[in-house]
């Protein structure tokens, strides 16, 4: 058993059971605390996976970013105490059925390609690379990401302003 | 030693769990929360195909989707403070407008 062997099982299970809490706790808060715990067990992953940079991006991006703007719009729909904040499930059956099937559709798919016997590449640290690459070869997707973000930021203004 | 089968299985796993979450939820939010979930998990199988193919392909896919899911989460949640001020409700199951 090695560090990369545990880590990986620990982490799994984490990021499998704060998973499960999102989608099943029937405190919408609560739930996105559980995402939080869930997007940083996926950083650790990326960890895992030699990938320091992402890491970062994740912990910036996901459990700062996306955790806060969640929590702000539950705030403004819903208050954070009492009743309302529980929400129900529906379909409890019939979801579970569809998403084992869609598990077991990927799973079966899996056992069966030959992509177990690929060993890893080597663990070297890609974020000088990621950089050349960024303006390099992705130069323009690059710059368009960056014009999908402001306008994302335009219409995410144009939608939540109230009509005065 | 951890085989690229692992992450994708444990991949496959959440997005499993969170395609339940989009399936079963009322609440808007708490679907926006599962599609989340089903994003991150396409990430974890994009960085683990980059690492054992030894390319950085994935990698910088994998940070342009993250990009992404983040403008989308602040568009959806606008949108959805939007419908909550029209409508005084986020369950998707009464914003029926467009049902014919």
């Amino acid at each position: 058993m090695t560090v990369e062997t545990v880590g990986f099982w620990v982490v799994a299970a984490v990021l499998l059971a704060s998973s499960l809490a999102v989608v099943l706790t029937p405190n919408l808060f609560h739930a996105v605390l559980f995402l939080a715990a869930a997007l940083v067990a996926t950083g650790a992953i990326f960890l895992l996976l030699a990938q320091p940079f992402l890491f970062a991006v994740q912990l910036l991006l996901y459990a700062g970013g996306v955790v806060t703007i969640v929590v702000f719009a539950i705030m403004l729909t819903e208050r954070l105490v009492g009743q309302r904040i529980r929400q129900t499930s529906r379909h409890l059956v019939n979801g579970a059925i569809v998403s084992a099937a869609v598990f077991a559709g990927i799973a079966g798919f899996l056992l069966r390609s030959p992509l177990a016997t690929l060993p890893p590449g080597p663990a070297t640290d890609a974020t000088i690379a990621i950089g050349r690459a960024l303006v390099g070869p992705f130069a323009v997707t690059l710059e368009l990401l960056g014009v999908l973000l402001v306008t994302a930021l335009l219409g995410a203004l144009h939608f939540a302003r109230g009509e005065e | 030693m951890i085989g690229l089968s692992s992450y994708l299985v444990l991949a496959a796993l959440v997005f499993s769990i969170g395609l339940f979450g989009v399936l079963t939820r009322r609440n808007a939010v708490g679907i926006l929360l599962g599609i989340e979930l089903m994003l991150n998990a396409v990430n974890i199988n994009l960085v683990a195909f980059a690492r054992y193919n030894g390319d950085l392909i994935g990698v910088i896919f994998t940070l342009f989707t993250i990009s992404i899911t983040v403008a989308e989460v602040a568009v959806g949640l606008a949108i959805v403070i939007a419908i909550f001020r029209v409508r005084r409700t986020v369950e998707a199951d009464r914003l029926d407008l467009l049902r014919g």
